[in-house]
């Protein structure tokens, strides 16, 4: 599903990715862990297509398409979504204008049919309730006013409402409190865990882990991916540091 | 029709800004007068648009007095002509109300501006003015806003309020408050300020599927949004904005 080979990208002359390499297959939750300063936020940010990260070298492929020729919102409406680890705030703009445009968007790209008001109101209700937002946050500006855990809450209820192919989720637990961990997690499952499906799941913590089970895990370091394994190796990292750990590797 | 000597100058303080020289052969005494008598509403909506005989000087001089407890409010969207302005000039009775809201939007070379001197005469009067301004190429947006609060006029409550977006390089907009207070007892804000459109949210709504026009006309509507908000006739509001939102599009 995604294929990325050799990746190289720099932000003002700096290289942050050297030559990345990874593949996720379509039924699969790959995380990613590292150290602070690996080049996580901007694996997902290249991933995203946004302006200011240029990718030098390499490729990425998605579902058979150069994810790297596409804009941004064409990206969007080719499946892939892009969970913020610090979600934007827009003032003026209600969550359910903005979704509502999003989904529309997207499905007039795919050549899908448009959903209306009544449909969409009872799409977003759904999705809300699935993460336990208040769907009166829906009305809302787009995060205006939410606390960190609203934030990442809102940002999996969008993702509920776009449906995405392929999910980068960007530290979506950071800021999270225990219980909120556990509803985002499930949120993600429910989602996402599905055979056409797959998700990069940018993490620090094994906590969230626990409930989204990877299929496999990585570790980047450096701008690479220095070493994968199964959901085992999160647990060691979690045990062992990543300084112990990538050194036996 | 004034002789070209007197013609205001740039050197006179409520035409700084402005396009003087298309002033020539405007009636500047031509002064529209509005007496609002006391407990009653007054609204008006003064829309200059593409097409309609809009000329290519648009000079609207108001001069309002609003009666004890009555209210005016004023909303206009300037978006069309090569120089077009409303400028107000209002007199508040005690307890009364003067709201405006007003765009503008432009690019070429056109200039576009409220300049408004509000006279709070009396006690407990409020005034609100909130001025939302975008524009291109090099275009100019200006708001002058004079507040006067008379020695009688304790107890009054004014409030400006200007934003610029500048989608390009080479656009402008000026906002110049004036405050003069000679009651002791008021309360007086303005605030302005000027940016451009935050990539940072540009990229958000990429990131979720809308086109860069899209996002851009939202967060541009979202931006103008203030100056409507005190506007409760939905139809009138949406009518307005629609004027704003065509004439940005028309450009992008």
């Amino acid at each position: 599903m995604l294929k990325i080979d050799n990746l190289h990208a720099e932000i003002d002359g700096k290289t942050i990715l050297n030559g990345l390499s990874l593949t996720v297959p379509a039924g699969e939750v790959h995380a990613i862990m590292g150290p602070n300063g690996a080049g996580k936020s901007t694996l997902a940010y290249v991933l995203g297509g946004r302006p200011g990260y240029k990718v030098t070298q390499g490729s990425v492929e998605f579902n058979g398409v150069d994810l790297l020729d596409l804009e941004p919102h064409e990206r969007a409406a080719a499946g892939l979504f892009l969970g913020f680890q610090y979600p934007v705030e827009i003032p003026g703009v209600s969550n359910l204008q903005f979704l509502r445009e999003a989904l529309n968007s997207q499905r007039k790209a795919r050549g899908e049919e448009l959903l209306n008001g009544g449909e969409f109101l009872k799409l977003a209700k759904e999705k809300a309730a699935l993460l336990k937002l208040d769907p009166d946050m829906l009305k809302r500006h787009v995060n205006v006013g939410f606390s960190g855990g609203e934030k990442k809450r809102a940002e999996m209820v969008q993702m509920g409402i776009l449906d995405p192919r392929f999910a980068v989720l960007d530290e979506t637990d950071s800021g999270l409190d225990i219980d909120a961990l556990r509803v985002v997690g499930e949120g993600i499952n429910a989602i996402m865990r599905a055979p056409n499906k797959a998700v990069l799941l940018i993490t620090h913590y094994q906590r969230l882990l626990d409930v989204v089970k990877p299929d496999k895990v990585s570790i980047l370091s450096q701008g690479r991916i220095v070493q994968t394994g199964g959901p085992d190796l999160a647990l060691r990292l979690e045990n062992e540091g990543y300084d112990a750990v990538m050194a036996h590797a | 029709m004034p002789e070209a000597a007197e013609l205001p100058t740039r050197r006179e303080e409520a035409w700084r800004y402005s396009a003087v020289d298309r002033l020539q052969g405007t009636a500047l005494d031509d002064w529209r007068v509005i007496d609002i008598a006391a407990g009653e509403t007054f609204r008006e909506t003064l829309v200059i648009a593409d097409g309609g005989g809009t000329k290519p000087t648009e000079l609207h001089r108001w001069r309002v007095t609003v009666g004890e407890s009555a209210t005016c409010e004023l909303f206009a969207v300037l978006a069309s002509a090569e120089y077009a302005r409303l400028e107000v000039e209002v007199t508040l009775r005690k307890g009364a109300h003067f709201e405006l809201g007003g765009i503008t939007v432009g690019g070429r070379d056109t200039v576009r501006e409220f300049v408004t001197r509000t006279v709070h005469a009396e006690p407990e009067a409020t005034s609100n003015q909130t001025v939302r301004s975008v524009h291109w190429g090099h275009g100019t947006g200006n708001f002058l806003g004079n507040i006067d609060v008379l020695r009688d006029a304790q107890m009054t409550d004014a409030a400006q309020d200007f934003k610029g977006l500048l989608l390009e390089k080479g656009a402008s907009v000026n906002a110049v408050p004036q405050l003069e207070i000679f009651a002791d007892d008021v309360k007086c804000a303005h605030g302005a300020s000027v940016g451009q459109l935050d990539e940072t949210a540009r990229f958000y709504m990429a990131a979720r599927g809308l086109s860069p026009d899209l996002a851009r006309r939202l967060l541009v509507q979202a931006f103008l949004g203030d100056a409507l908000v005190a506007l409760d006739d939905e139809e009138k509001r949406e009518a307005l904005m629609k004027v704003a939102l065509d004439k940005v599009d028309k450009y992008l």
